[in-house]
């Protein structure tokens, strides 16, 4: 069985069609890329995965570990091993992001019928990982995000991978807003996190990411459908040629 | 016509209350005059409605409709039952001053252990010492509202404080307010005198034993604030579910002090706090915040009126307001700035939380400055809850509800945190958590 099954997938935003039939499998293990222009229909995707209100989904279906994935509400496919890392992870003032953490994590464990962590335990392993990340330990004290830079908010999204331990990431575009050194922390926090049961799905429209994260399918999205798929090397074909071939194609 | 606005919804003239009340009322002589003028004042006016300004959000004609007869004296069944109240709101270490039904009751207060530096005594024994030619001085104040008329003339106890010049007191004086007695009402009047220098924290709190049924409570309490004093002041207003609650706070504040005041309104059909705070004296920190938590058909309203009577004060005014249901809240801030008060710097921002369609917030910001040297601002939203943030929350595994509930504790935060005691912050948002897992 596959981890995830994304089949004749067909979503509407507000009367639009966005996605026509997008068809998509992930295995356990497995990192996958998904690369297109702007507008083709990549966060859509994402979105819909992780189950973000307003939109409407007209056809098709998503099976993650053989369940029906568009039938539970976000909390449950959070607590069933689905993580989204947001291209632009909200500032919530006034909810410590420790406090935030801990009830996040306790409420994943509750939803599997797992006891809560312990204080002690808890701490300590976000320290670790805090630290892992170059995370100082001041802004776990902090709102979620509130003053938090570009990357900082990214490696909190990470941070966030790391405690969670989902089973499948999807990264909707890590690498925007970010520079060179922030990309790189960003990037081998998720590396270290690249397992056998563990897949990823990176959303980027540029290749240079997938310098850091090397993937090993990469997906070409144009117009709501994935029109190729390939290796690795597909990534730098792109990169050569642009998208402009494949706007033709879909 | 003035007459007819006096009279109860029963028909009984509320002059029959005060006549009937008269006889159980403390102080002869010139006190009884004193109540005599205020209650007139207060017919001349009858309750207030929203063709009075101040009053236009919260119209007591609807709202309340009626004055009850006072509450008898507690017996001992009243007692035991409030005695349960009181255990179950006591702040730790604090010396509690006990009032059941408008009554001071010794057997639960803390009378005999009050820390050095404190003394006590009840409103009623003040007006009754003839000794005391300035008693009737007690129910006086300079304001016309009719509410504080209506308390200077049927008040039937209260606490007169005074805290020594330079007394640092490490325990907080608590007054408990338990209403016991069905469809009748308590008025008090309470004093509080805090020395030059000195240090002190209040809790008040409002609330009903189990079984009390509308009820309705109308306290005053005034305060003065010496040079170089400090208070802190945290007001619960968690009286039984159909109570009516209006209650008026006057402070007169000295040099070089500080008042740090909060109050939340979370029980109560309705409730009103209005505050009244003259800045007297150059160099003081005001800071007076409030949290409404409403669902059901509550109506909870704010009333603040900051006078900068001199320059170099600040003024700083936190609110927040999460309505649910039905509910009504009401903010209205006042700040005057007389045209000697330089340097004032003062700030208020009001937010309400709308979580129902049918709830309703009304924000009234008032400045009103003669000063041309100042920095002064108010800021006012009312909104709901941010969806990106719920995903965001729901998307890490938090249920809607657990989502909402940790928003919302944020959004009072912003009020919560600028209470100065660490015991008590923690004590009120543990109140505000209990009132977000009702909701569930």
């Amino acid at each position: 069985m596959s981890l995830l099954e994304v089949k004749n997938l067909q979503v509407r935003v507000e009367e639009r069609e966005i996605l026509h039939g997008l068809t998509l499998t992930v295995n356990a293990g497995e990192v996958h890329a998904i690369m297109g222009p702007n507008g083709s229909g990549k966060s859509t995707l994402s979105h819909v995965i992780a189950g973000k209100p307003g939109y409407e989904v007209t056809g098709g279906e998503i099976l993650f570990k053989g369940e029906d994935l568009l039938a539970m509400p976000p909390d449950e496919r959070a607590a069933k091993g689905v993580f989204l890392a947001f291209q632009y992870p909200v500032e919530i003032p006034g909810v410590a992001t420790m406090t935030f953490l801990r009830t996040a994590l306790n409420a994943q464990r509750k939803a599997r019928g797992e006891g809560e962590y312990s204080t002690p335990d808890f701490l300590k392993k976000v320290r670790e990982v805090a630290s892992s990340l170059n995370i100082p330990q001041d802004m776990l004290r902090r709102g979620v995000n509130v003053g938090f830079s570009g990357g900082e908010k990214k490696r909190n999204e990470v941070l966030q991978m790391a405690l969670f331990q989902p089973s499948l990431c999807i990264l909707d575009e890590m690498d925007s807003g970010l520079d060179i050194d922030a990309l790189r922390v960003a990037a081998d926090g998720v590396n270290a996190l690249r397992t056998p049961e563990r897949a990823m799905v990176v959303i980027t429209h540029y290749q240079r990411l997938l310098d850091y994260i090397v993937p090993d399918i990469v997906h070409v999205m144009s117009k709501g459908r994935v029109v190729k798929s390939g290796g690795k090397e597909l990534a730098l074909e792109l990169e050569a040629s642009g998208y402009a071939q494949f706007e033709d194609a879909a | 016509m003035n007459l007819v606005l006096a009279k109860t919804e029963t028909g009984k003239a509320l002059s029959d209350i005060f006549a009937i009340a008269r006889n159980r009322l403390p102080g002869a002589g010139k006190v009884a005059g004193v109540r005599q003028q205020a209650f007139e004042a207060y017919e001349r006016a009858g309750l207030p409605n929203r063709r009075v300004e101040e009053w236009k959000y919260t119209d007591l004609r609807v709202l309340m409709r009626e004055v009850l007869p006072l509450a008898a004296a507690p017996d001992a069944v009243a007692l035991k039952r409030a005695r349960v109240a009181v255990q179950l709101h006591a702040v730790e270490d604090a010396s509690k001053l006990v009032l059941v039904d408008g009554v001071l009751v010794p057997e639960l207060s803390d009378l005999t252990k009050l820390e050095a530096g404190v003394s006590v005594k009840t409103l009623r024994a003040t007006l009754e010492d003839a000794s005391n030619d300035a008693r009737s001085d007690l129910l006086l104040t300079d304001t016309t509202d009719a509410m504080i008329s209506l308390n200077a003339a049927l008040a039937t106890d209260g606490v007169v404080i005074g805290i020594a010049d330079g007394a640092a007191l490490s325990r907080p004086i608590q007054i408990i307010h338990v209403a016991t007695a069905p469809s009748a009402s308590a008025f008090t009047r309470s004093y509080l005198k805090v020395g030059h220098g000195a240090r002190a924290t209040l809790v008040e709190n409002f609330v009903a034993a189990d079984g009390a049924r509308s009820h309705q409570v109308n306290d005053a309490v005034i305060v003065w604030i010496g040079d170089g004093a400090d208070l802190s002041q945290v007001r619960l207003m968690d009286d039984g579910t159909d109570a009516v609650n209006i209650t008026s706070g006057i402070f007169t504040v000295g040099a070089k002090a500080k008042l740090n005041l909060f109050n939340m309104f979370s029980g109560g059909a309705v409730g009103r706090f209005q505050g009244f705070v003259t800045l007297n004296g150059e160099g003081t920190e005001l800071s007076i915040n409030g949290v409404n938590l409403l669902r059901g058909k509550q109506h909870g309203d704010m009333t603040l009126v900051v006078d900068h009577a001199v320059p170099n004060c600040v003024s700083r005014e936190i609110f927040r307001a999460v309505v649910d249901d039905r509910a009504h809240s009401v903010f209205q801030g006042r700040i005057n700035v007389r045209p000697k008060a330089q340097k004032t710097d003062a700030r208020m921002m009001t937010r309400a939380l709308l979580l129902s369609d049918e709830a309703e917030a009304d924000n009234k910001p008032e400045l009103e400055i003669f000063a041309d040297d100042v920095a002064c601002g108010h800021g006012a939203t009312t909104g709901a809850l941010d969806d990106s943030l719920l995903f965001y929350l729901r998307a890490r595994g938090l249920s809607e509800n657990e989502a909402q509930a940790l928003l919302i504790q944020a959004f009072v935060g912003e009020a919560i945190e600028q209470i100065a005691s660490d015991a008590l912050r923690e004590q009120v948002t543990a109140t505000a958590q209990r009132w977000l897992e009702a909701r569930r």
